[in-house]
C-alpha cells in the first residue's frame, strides 16, 4: 500500500470529494439528456442501447453485492436475471390467455405487480440455490453456482408450454399508471428511475451494519467467526438480496425486449455480468454501472466492425485481467482504493 | 473457593502419526491468568485452536463455565464468552483500526441484520470502540487502514478486538511475538490491568513476561501437561528443566 | 435387459469421456488452485484437430496424432502466455482471463472452420458391432472409447502412485510449500500438469469426433458437466474424478432414456419428450445438490 504524505492526503480528500460530486452530477445530466441528444442526432437506437445499459447496470450492481463486497465468486447470477424475466413473461402470458398460473395465481400486466413477483421469485430461487451453494467455498463454489445456473437454464428449456428453447414473446409492455410504456423514451426513464432507487438502496445497504459485516467476510472470514459472527447467515442473506436485484433487472429486460428466452440464463451471460463487475472495479457503488456501459459499448462498437468481434474482445479481457488490479476504475484512482 | 472456568479433559488430536495433543488435561480457574509454556512443538497453538473451535479434537472434552462446548462452532463459543488473539494476525486489512474494533463491538451487541442506518455513524458502537482502542493506546491510529499499520500496532489491534467482545475467557496466542521492547512493556501492563476483568489463558515464549504475570503456569511437553503450579513450582521442577534443556535458562 | 446393459454401457462411455476431462481439471484445480474455464477448449481443439486431419488425409493414426498434438501444443502455449501469470492472482482475475480465452479460441475456431458442425466419419475398422456377451451386440467404436478411458485411468493411477513424478504431483496438491522447499522446480511441475490436463482433454475430443457433433461450443457444454464431476468426486482427487464421472455418466444417460418413457404415460409423446429431455438435463445437478448436502467436500476428500 502506498504511504502517502498525510498533509497531501488531507489536502486532496476534499478535492476528491468534490470530483466525486462533479462526476455524479455530470453522469446524471448525461443520463437525463440522452434521449434529447439521441433524437437530435437522428439516432433513436441510442435510446435502446442506453436502456440496455441501465438494465445491465442494475444486474451487475446486484452481483457486485456478493462478488465485489462479499467476495463470493458466483458464476451463476444470470439464473436469477432469467427467473425475473420469466416471472414477467409468464404472468403476462396468463393475463392475456385469461387463465391463472398453476390454477390459482392470476396473470397480470401491471408493471409494479409483475416487478414484485419477479423480485420474490428470484429471491426464492436464490434462497434455495444459495443455501446449498454456500456450504462450499472457493473453487467449488464457483463451479457449483455455474452448475446450478445450468440446471435452471434446462428447467426453462424444458418448459415447452412457455416456449422452451424458442423463448416467450411478451406482446405488450406492462402497464404503469397511465404512462405510455410502448414509447422507448418513456420506458428508458422508467428504467432510469428504477436504477436510481436501486442504487440509493444499495448505497445505504453497503454502509449499514450488514454491509460492514459483508465487507468483513470478504477480507477475512476467520476473523469474523472470531468475533462471534456466524458468517453463513449473512452470506445467504446477501445472496438472496443479490438474486432479487438480478430478478428486478430481468423483469425490466423482459419488458424492454418484449421477449424472454433461456438465453437470458446462459452461462456466458453470467460471465458477462462478472466481467461488468470486474471491469468497473468491485466494491464501488458505480463500478458495475461503468462496467456495464463499457462492455455493452465495446460489444456494440466491435460488432459494427466485424462479425468476429469476440476474437478481439477475448484478448482485451485477458489483458485487463492480467494487468489491472481492480478493474478499469482503479486506473483512475490513487492507491487509497476508494472502497466504500 | 474459586471455580473452574475452563476444564480440558483428555484432549487428543493427531496429525498423521504426530500427536499434537495427547490426552491433555488442564484446568483454568475463574479470574486467574494462566500461562501455558513448553518447548517448540509441544502443541500450544493446537490447544488454543481446539479450545476456540477451529480444530476438532479426535477425543476429549472441553467444559466452559460448566458446559460442554465440544459441539459449538467458533462463532458460538465467542458468543458465550470466549475470545482469542491470533499469533499471525487476522485483521480486516482494508478497514481502519476503528472499523475492526467497532465490528467486534457491533457483533457483541447482537445480530447485524440492519440494512439502512450508516454503521459508521452508530455513536454508541463507535464510542465504545474508540474507548477500547484508547485502552490499548491506539486511539491516534483509529482512522488508519490496518494495511498501513506496523506489525506491532497490528498485534495490539488484535488484543483490542478480542477485548471488544467483553470475553469471560481470553485466549492469547503469543501476543508478544514480534513486538519491540516498548510495545512489549505496554502490553504487559495492559494484561496486568486486565487480570481483574477477565480470565486469561496465555501462551507465551517470553519467560520474563510469563513469570511476571501468571498466577499459575502449565507446562506442555509433547502434547501433555506435565505440571501445573506457581512460578516457583515450575522453576524447580525436574521434568521441566529436562524438557527445556538446551532451550535457555528458565 | 439388453436395453439396460446397452444403456449402462452408453453411460460408462459417456462417463469415460467426462473422466478424461475431469482428471486434468481436478489436477489443475487441486495443484495449482487455478480455475481454467478454457479447459473445454482443449477438448474442442482435439476434436477439430483430429477431424481436420481425418478429412485431409483419411488416416486414422494421423488424425489421432494431429488431435493430440494440437491439444498439447495449445496447452503449452496457453500455459506459457496466460496461465503462468495467473498463479498468484485472485479467482476473479482467473475467471476473467480464461473467459477471454474461451471467446478468443471459440471465435478463432469459427473463423477457421465455420459455424456448421464438422462431420467426422467413423473409422472403417471400428464401425462394426461386437458381441460382448452372447446375444448382446454393442458398437465397436464405443467399446474402444471405454477401453481407452479405462486404460488411461489405470495408467494415471499407476503414474500418480508409483512414479517419482507422480509423487511430486500428489505432493504438489497437498503440500505445496514443502514441494517448493525441497527444491523441486515448481514452475516445471505446473507446466507439466497443465499440459497433461490439456492432452487428456484433447484425447477426449479426438474420441468424441465420430459420435458427437464437432462444433464450436462443444467444449463449454461438457465443461459444466465436468465441473459437476469434480465437485461430486472431490477437488484434487483422480479416484474421485473417476467415481464422479461414472456416477454422472451413467445417471445422466439412464435419466435421458427412462424419464421420457415414464412421462409418456401421463402426457403426449412430444410433451413427454421435451419435458423428459429438460428434466433429465436437470437431474444430474440435483444429484450434485444431494451430494453437497451430505458431503460438501465431495466423495473423496483430499487433505490440504
Amino acid at each position: 500500500m502506498f504511504k502517502a504524505d498525510t498533509a497531501a492526503v488531507a489536502k486532496s480528500a476534499p478535492r476528491r470529494a468534490m470530483l466525486r460530486v462533479a462526476g455524479l452530477v455530470a453522469l446524471a445530466l448525461f443520463a437525463l439528456l440522452l434521449p434529447r441528444v439521441a433524437t437530435a442526432l437522428g439516432n433513436p437506437a441510442l435510446i435502446s442501447l442506453a436502456t440496455r445499459m441501465v438494465i445491465y447496470a442494475i444486474a451487475a450492481a446486484s452481483l457486485n453485492l456478493i462478488l465485489g463486497y462479499g467476495g463470493m465468486v458466483s458464476f451463476g447470477h444470470a439464473a436469477y436475471f432469467g427467473v425475473g424475466g420469466y416471472a414477467v413473461g409468464i404472468l403476462y402470458y396468463h393475463f392475456s390467455a385469461g387463465e391463472p398460473f398453476l390454477g390459482f395465481i392470476p396473470g397480470t400486466n401491471q408493471f409494479l405487480v409483475a416487478l414484485a413477483a419477479a423480485i420474490l421469485t428470484s429471491a426464492l430461487f436464490a434462497l434455495v440455490l444459495g443455501a446449498l451453494s454456500l456450504r462450499t467455498a472457493g473453487l467449488q463454489f464457483i463451479m457449483i453456482t455455474l452448475a446450478f445456473a445450468q440446471m435452471v437454464f434446462f428447467l426453462f428449456v424444458s418448459l415447452k408450454y412457455y416456449g422452451g428453447d424458442d423463448g416467450l414473446i411478451v406482446r405488450r409492455r406492462d402497464v404503469l399508471f397511465n404512462l405510455n410504456m410502448a414509447d422507448d423514451t418513456t420506458y428508458y426513464f422508467v428504467c432510469l428511475a428504477v436504477a436510481v432507487v436501486y442504487h440509493v438502496v444499495f448505497w445505504r445497504l453497503v454502509g449499514s451494519q450488514f454491509g460492514l459485516v459483508l465487507g468483513g467476510i470478504r477480507q477475512n472470514e476467520r476473523r469474523l467467526a472470531a468475533i462471534g459472527i456466524s458468517t453463513y447467515r449473512y452470506k445467504l442473506v446477501a445472496f438472496v438480496i443479490a438474486g432479487a436485484g438480478a430478478g428486478l433487472a430481468g423483469a425490466l429486460m423482459a419488458n424492454f425486449a418484449k421477449f424472454v428466452s433461456p438465453d437470458m440464463l446462459n452461462w456466458s451471460r453470467s460471465g458477462e455480468l462478472m466481467i461488468m463487475v470486474i471491469l468497473g472495479g468491485g466494491a464501488t457503488l458505480l463500478g458495475p454501472a461503468v462496467g456495464a456501459v463499457l462492455l455493452i459499448g465495446l460489444e456494440t462498437v466491435l460488432t459494427g466492425w466485424t462479425e468476429h468481434w469476440q476474437f478481439y474482445l477475448g484478448p482485451i479481457l485477458i489483458l485487463i485481467a492480467l494487468f489491472t488490479r481492480d478493474g478499469i476504475l482503479s486506473l483512475f484512482k490513487d492507491g487509497s482504493g476508494g472502497r466504500d | 473457593m474459586t471455580e473452574t472456568l475452563l476444564r480440558i479433559a483428555n484432549l487428543t488430536k493427531r496429525f498423521g502419526s504426530l500427536a499434537a495433543s495427547d490426552g491433555l488435561s488442564l484446568d483454568v480457574l475463574d479470574g486467574e491468568l494462566h500461562a501455558v509454556i513448553g518447548p517448540n512443538g509441544a502443541g500450544k497453538t493446537t490447544l488454543i485452536s481446539q479450545l476456540f473451535g477451529e480444530i476438532v479434537p479426535d477425543d476429549g472434552a472441553i467444559w466452559f463455565a460448566g458446559r460442554n462446548i465440544n459441539a459449538l462452532s467458533t462463532a458460538e463459543r465467542v458468543r458465550i464468552g470466549l475470545a482469542r488473539s491470533f499469533q499471525i494476525t487476522q485483521l480486516l486489512l482494508d478497514y481502519t483500526a476503528l472499523d475492526n474494533v467497532a465490528l467486534a463491538v457491533q457483533a457483541h451487541r447482537g445480530h447485524s441484520f440492519r440494512f439502512w442506518a450508516n454503521a459508521r455513524r452508530d455513536r454508541p458502537v463507535r464510542e465504545r470502540a474508540l474507548e477500547t482502542l484508547a485502552r490499548i493506546g491506539l486511539e491516534r491510529r483509529a482512522d488508519t487502514a490496518v494495511s498501513e499499520m506496523s506489525h506491532g500496532e497490528q498485534k495490539q489491534l488484535e488484543l483490542a478486538i478480542a477485548l471488544a467482545t467483553r470475553p469471560r475467557l481470553l485466549l492469547l496466542d503469543e501476543p508478544m511475538a514480534g513486538l519491540g521492547p516498548a510495545e512489549c512493556a505496554t502490553t504487559v501492563e495492559l494484561l496486568r490491568g486486565l487480570k481483574s476483568e477477565t480470565t486469561i489463558l496465555l501462551v507465551e515464549h517470553d519467560m520474563e513476561v510469563v513469570f511476571a504475570l501468571a498466577d499459575r503456569i502449565s507446562v506442555l511437553v509433547n502434547g501433555r501437561c506435565v505440571i501445573t503450579g506457581t512460578a516457583e513450582d515450575v522453576r524447580n521442577d525436574e521434568t521441566v528443566r529436562t524438557a527445556y534443556l538446551g532451550e535457555g535458562d528458565l | 435387459m439388453t436395453l439396460a446393459i446397452e444403456q449402462i454401457l452408453n453411460g460408462v462411455q459417456f462417463g469415460v469421456m467426462l473422466f478424461l476431462l475431469a482428471a486434468g481439471l481436478t489436477l489443475v484445480f487441486g495443484i495449482m488452485r487455478i480455475i481454467n474455464l478454457a479447459h473445454g477448449s482443449f477438448y474442442m481443439i482435439g476434436a477439430y484437430g483430429a477431424a481436420f486431419a481425418a478429412q485431409q488425409t483419411g488416416s486414422l493414426v494421423l488424425a489421432v496424432l494431429a488431435g493430440l498434438a494440437a491439444a498439447a501444443a495449445a496447452g503449452a502455449v496457453i500455459e506459457y502466455v496466460v496461465i503462468r501469470r495467473l498463479y498468484s492472482r485472485d479467482y476473479v482475475q482467473q475467471v476473467l482471463a480464461t473467459f477471454g480465452l474461451i471467446l478468443f479460441i471459440n471465435e478463432g475456431a469459427t473463423m477457421l472452420f465455420g459455424r456448421e458442425p464438422l462431420y467426422v466419419p467413423m473409422p472403417a475398422a471400428l464401425s462394426g458391432v461386437v458381441q460382448i456377451i452372447p446375444g448382446i451386440l454393442y458398437p465397436a467404436y464405443r467399446l474402444v472409447i471405454i477401453a481407452t478411458g479405462l486404460l488411461v485411468a489405470v495408467a494415471l493411477s499407476l503414474f500418480v502412485n508409483k512414479t517419482r513424478m507422480g509423487m511430486l504431483v500428489r505432493a504438489g496438491s497437498t503440500h505445496r510449500e514443502m514441494v517448493r522447499a525441497l527444491g523441486v522446480n515448481v514452475r516445471l511441475l505446473y507446466t507439466f500438469v497443465f499440459g497433461l490436463g490439456a492432452l487428456l482433454a484433447g484425447l477426449g475430443g479426438v474420441l468424441a469426433g465420430p459420435v458427437l457433433a464437432v462444433q464450436v461450443g462443444m467444449g463449454e457444454q461438457i465443461l459444466i458437466l465436468t465441473f459437476v464431476v469434480v465437485v461430486i468426486g472431490g477437488v484434487g482427487s483422480i479416484r474421485g474424478a473417476f467415481a464422479g464421472a461414472m456416477i454422472v455418466g451413467i445417471t445422466d444417460t439412464l435419466l435421458r432414456v427412462l424419464l421420457p418413457v415414464v412421462l409418456r404415460s401421463v402426457m403426449t409423446v412430444s410433451q413427454a419428450d421435451a419435458l423428459g429431455a429438460g428434466l433429465s438435463s436437470m437431474g444430474i445437478y440435483l444429484v450434485m445438490a444431494a451430494v453437497l448436502l451430505i458431503r460438501p467436500q465431495g466423495l473423496v476428500r483430499v487433505q490440504s
